[in-house]
């Protein structure tokens, strides 16, 4: 039997206090896209500043933390099958492993 | 109509219409992971010009990402407003998150006009084709929260929205937040990674 409960939200001093990590996030983002030397890890900085946000969104403002697991399940299967399906989407354009073989161009490709 | 009985419980003692809800966001999810999943695979296959780094402007578009991460700090102070059955500022942070929804609206109806001046149209490239797509869905998206979080507002100004009506507000800032995250993940993938 999954965690049905609906718990209390978070009092508005922890809604300021995600507001203000997002803002510094966000500023993190933009400085790391306009500083050179950051640039050799771009990508994967963005993506963990990105995943970070997301993640504090969706726990705290939407309250998944608090709120039944069932709601997470509702929400977790939809957006993970939407990541692995951009990932192989990725991998079948971009990637070495491709439907016409290893290095191949990806069906993409022409 | 009580609020006992305007509750509607599953049979795992949840809120029906939360529950509903959230579905319903999972199926935006695979909504958006199908146009970012687009965007991404025809990213760089335009053979002709603008180009993202031609044309996007990222001073621009960080304050309005700020802006909607701030309209989403009022959604939820509007929350907590109205659960503590204070009318007043539920009218304000009401009012505030759906005007920032506004001006973003607003930011996002400039950057297309601008980048139509620029030769950058749906027809023009791929680059256009997905990035009007995926940017313009995103927008409609946040036109509805527009449109929503104004009508809770109107019921707020008539006095029809008390601590019993609050899951309604919180069933809107589901999906407001959830155009927030929206804008989260565009604003790397298309604006920051070029």
């Amino acid at each position: 039997m999954p965690e049905t409960r609906e718990h209390a939200h978070p009092n508005v001093g922890t809604y300021l206090r995600v507001a203000a990590i997002l803002v510094i996030l966000t500023v993190l983002e933009v400085g790391v896209f306009y500083v050179p030397a950051f640039h050799v890890v771009l990508v994967p900085t963005l993506l963990a500043l990105s995943a970070v946000k997301f993640a504090l969104v969706v726990l705290f403002y939407m309250h998944l933390k608090m709120d039944s697991r069932f709601f997470s399940f509702l929400f977790g299967g939809p957006f993970l099958l939407a990541v692995v399906v951009l990932v192989a989407l990725l991998f079948l354009f971009f990637g070495q492993f491709t439907l016409r073989g290893v290095g191949g161009g990806g069906v993409g490709g022409g | 109509m009580t609020h006992a009985a305007a509750v509607h419980h599953t049979s795992m003692g949840l809120d029906s219409r939360k529950m509903a809800f959230w579905a319903f966001i999972g199926s935006e999810c695979l909504l958006f992971g199908s146009l970012i999943s687009t965007y991404l695979i025809y990213k760089g296959k335009s053979v002709v010009g603008p180009y993202p780094h031609d044309i996007l402007n990222i001073p621009f578009t960080s304050v309005s990402t700020f802006d909607l991460l701030m309209s989403s700090l009022m959604m939820v102070l509007a929350l907590a407003a109205v659960q503590r059955g204070d009318l007043k500022w539920t009218k304000i942070w009401l009012f505030a998150t759906a005007f920032l929804g506004i001006l973003f609206l607003g930011g996002q109806v400039y950057e297309f006009s601008s980048f139509v001046r620029e030769g950058l149209t749906l027809q023009t490239n791929l680059f256009g084709c997905t990035f009007f797509v995926l940017t313009g869905t995103h927008g409609a998206h946040v036109t509805v929260g527009v449109l929503w979080l104004l009508t809770l507002w109107v019921r707020a100004l008539q006095g029809k929205l008390g601590p019993a009506q609050a899951v309604t507000v919180e069933i809107s800032g589901l999906y407001w937040h959830f155009v927030d995250v929206v804008w989260i993940v565009i604003f790397t993938l298309v604006y920051l990674i070029q």
